[in-house]
């Protein structure tokens, strides 16, 4: 689970993580009170206007309704002409950024609407870092990433200049021990009390990243101010969905109106579905098969319009559910079932088939490729329901047909 | 010969929940050497099993069977009680992590961990904890262990499969099944099929299974099913170039999966470039393993791998 950059900040400020001030806005007026007190409380002049949300790169992203704003916005106004001056800026910049749609490197072409701002005090930066503590497959263990290069896209550094990278282990049963956060800041030529501020700040993350379950947490920068704090400028975090129920108080931060709300409609009815763009929709048991599908689907010279995992133990409800999410999405033009009935009999699947389709009203073509536990028995239940479903014998025959049927719609 | 589990292997069963019972029933069914369980709550009781036996399993038993199991406390007790020597856990998510835990610390060979859903934490501590033991973790959030007409140790269906000559080593279950009915089907069969699980901190992985597959004589080939997520099969890829001389097959799942989303498994996704099915079906196949364009294609696949 993601949440936005403001509850990252306030979690972690709750752990003595130092962040910068900063209000939440939901509305122009409240972006515009903002302004003021962090301005008295942090003495800097400048403020930053951020667009709050799941997704990143929005410092180059552009609105849609304004390709000249974007969305992260500094404001210096307030450097020559006060406060007053700093609030109408924001005053007008908050007018286009809410409900305005961002287009970010991350966000696809369509955007995200933008319902939040996090007016932020200004910092006197005097270097840019990277640091992140994340999930090492290979080691079985949460590691430390740091490096001299904030700002900037990890993936981009560990593609042109892998040795700026630092990694640290963290030992489930030790912690991040001292001479590990020592080495990453000798590593990151930090002296001084910079260094001591880097050594707490890194210690503090490494345990939050345990105790609050987190996947990742990544702070691109995390900047030296001119007066060697060491401070967060970003935040991104986001959490372990199998942890969230020992962690109610972050589970009350899902913003569900950042997920798509067909995914959240088959989350709510235990079932794995993601959209895509295509035309064939697919209904699997299995995520492994699920996937296999839609490569099958892609393979064949078709275009899979979802993933979508019903489970080892779906119900007729559940089954139905699924059909309701897969016809809701306007590009679908065919459905392909593909079931390996293991513990999951074939003729449950077929009854749900039958059952949902009735319920539902099916106006596209379906091909339905059962093998497995009972398939006799399941073919038989489809074949007697007088629905218009065409069989197939395997995977790829499956994708083949359901291509065959939809191609001239 | 086979890998992990055998006739001599004596089961516990962590968890006798709805789903624990449910498999268990199942497993003696198929004439798994079921030896206990493990369930606080009910401990000193037994749980009384019957039905029709499952013939695609151990041969030569009778139509019907009964048993009854005797339930314990502590993982340390059925193990001095009974003499097990692997374990099954059905335990819910969050006590699951602490159910491996319990088994490694009595000796038990042999953990094989079904439950989906486990915090990575708690994964990231349990397998820290096995970390010098004897112990081997397969799982969590996997089908299981299976010998054909031996044992069976977790959720797969017994009668797709068939004892014969490849082995087989998986992070999908539905993906298991598949390639194993068509090795079944081909009539190859299956020395062992483990399914390692789908989860990003897992107990065995592709190369301590392909390993083992090396070292059995009865095993000729292998179909090893990887997915998009981590570097795992990268490395068993690395592991087949310069050790393995054993013909492999392979199919990973995931091409058309978009970066940054979760497919399913927590393992499965790929972020920040890495993970990717391209990289792996690359790496595969310049190992020269037989990479199959479909799963449809896994049996022919392992065919043409065994020339």
């Amino acid at each position: 689970m993601k949440i936005h950059e403001h509850q990252a900040k306030l979690l972690m400020a709750a752990r003595g993580i130092p962040v910068p001030r900063g209000r939440v806005a939901r509305t122009v007026d409240e972006a515009v009170a903002a302004v003021r007190p962090l301005i008295e409380e942090s003495g800097n002049p400048v403020v930053v206007l951020k667009t709050q949300i799941h997704a990143g790169g929005r410092g180059k992203g552009a609105f849609k309704e304004h390709p000249d704003v974007c969305g992260v916005n500094v404001i210096t106004d307030g450097i020559t002409g006060g406060p007053g001056a700093a609030e109408e800026a924001v005053r007008e910049l908050a007018k286009r950024m809410l409900g305005s749609t961002l287009v970010t490197i991350q966000t696809g072409e369509e955007g995200k609407k933008v319902s939040r701002l996090y007016v932020e005090q200004g910092i006197d930066i005097a270097r840019e870092l990277y640091l992140a503590v994340l999930l090492d497959r290979s080691a079985s263990r949460n590691i430390v990433m740091a490096s001299s290069e904030g700002g900037v896209e990890i993936e981009k550094v560990a593609e042109e200049s892998p040795e700026k990278i630092l990694r640290s282990e963290i030992d489930p049963a030790i912690g991040l021990a001292g001479f590990q956060a020592n080495e990453l800041s000798h590593g990151l030529g930090m002296e001084g009390e910079p260094a001591k501020n880097f050594v707490r700040f890194v210690m503090a993350l490494a345990d939050a990243a345990t105790e609050l379950d987190t996947d990742l947490i990544e702070i691109n920068p995390l900047v030296v101010t001119t007066e060697g704090q060491v401070i967060a400028l970003d935040a991104k975090v986001a959490f372990d969905d199998n942890a969230l129920y020992r962690h109610p108080d972050i589970a009350d931060m899902r913003d569900e109106t950042e997920e798509d709300p067909a995914e959240v409609a088959a989350k709510n009815s235990g079932l794995n579905y993601i959209k895509l763009d295509g035309t064939i929709g697919c209904l699997v048991n299995g995520a492994g098969l699920a996937m296999a599908t839609m490569d099958t689907i892609k393979h064949v010279g078709g275009e899979p319009a979802n993933f979508l995992d019903v489970g080892g133990g779906a119900t007729a409800d559940q089954v139905t559910t699924a059909f309701h999410i897969i016809t809701r999405d306007p590009n679908v033009k065919g459905i392909f079932v593909n079931i390996f009935g293991g513990i999951m009999r074939c003729d449950v699947i077929a009854t749900g088939i039958v059952e949902a389709v009735k319920r539902v009203g099916l106006e596209v073509p379906l091909v339905v490729r059962l093998e497995g536990t009972n398939v006799d028995l399941g073919r038989q239940i489809i074949e007697d329901s007088g629905l218009e479903v065409t069989n197939a014998d395997s995977l790829r025959d499956g994708a083949e047909k359901i291509l065959q049927l939809t191609e001239h719609l | 010969m086979s890998i992990l589990i055998d006739l001599n292997t004596k089961v516990l069963v962590q968890g006798l929940g709805k789903t624990g019972q449910f498999h268990t029933d199942k497993a003696i069914a198929y004439g798994t050497r079921m030896v206990g369980a493990v369930h606080p709550s009910r401990a000193g009781t037994e749980f009384h099993f019957e039905g029709e036996t499952d013939h695609s399993g151990v041969p030569g038993r009778e139509d019907t069977y009964t048993a009854d199991l005797p339930i314990y406390a502590t993982v340390s007790e059925a193990v001095a009680d009974t003499g097990a020597n692997a374990t099954v856990v059905y335990v819910p998510p969050p006590f699951a992590a602490d159910a491996i835990m319990e088994a490694a610390a009595a000796g038990i060979g042999l953990v094989v961990a079904i439950t989906e859903g486990i915090p990575v934490a708690d994964m990231i501590k349990a397998k820290r904890y096995l970390q010098g033991s004897g112990t081997r973790l397969v799982g969590p959030n996997c089908p299981g262990v299976i010998t054909p007409g031996e044992c069976k140790i977790g959720i797969m269906p017994g009668y797709i499969h068939q004892r014969g000559r490849i082995g087989i080593v998986s992070r999908s279950g539905t993906l298991t099944y598949e390639a194993v009915h068509q090795v079944t089907q081909l009539e190859l069969g299956q020395t062992t099929a483990v399914g390692i699980g789908g989860d990003p901190v897992n107990g065995t992985d592709f190369v301590d299974v392909l390993e083992l597959f090396q070292a059995d004589d009865e095993t000729e080939g292998v179909v090893m099913i990887g997915e998009i997520g981590g570097t795992a099969e990268e490395e068993a890829a690395e592991y087949v170039k310069s050790e393995m001389t054993k013909p492999v097959a392979g199919f990973i799942a995931g091409t058309t999966a978009p970066p940054g989303k979760r497919m399913g498994h927590a393992g499965a996704i790929v972020s920040g470039g890495k993970g990717t099915a391209r990289a792996k079906i690359e790496a595969m196949t310049v190992a020269g393993i037989v990479v199959a364009e479909t799963p449809s294609d896994l049996g022919e696949a392992m065919v043409r791998a065994l020339g």
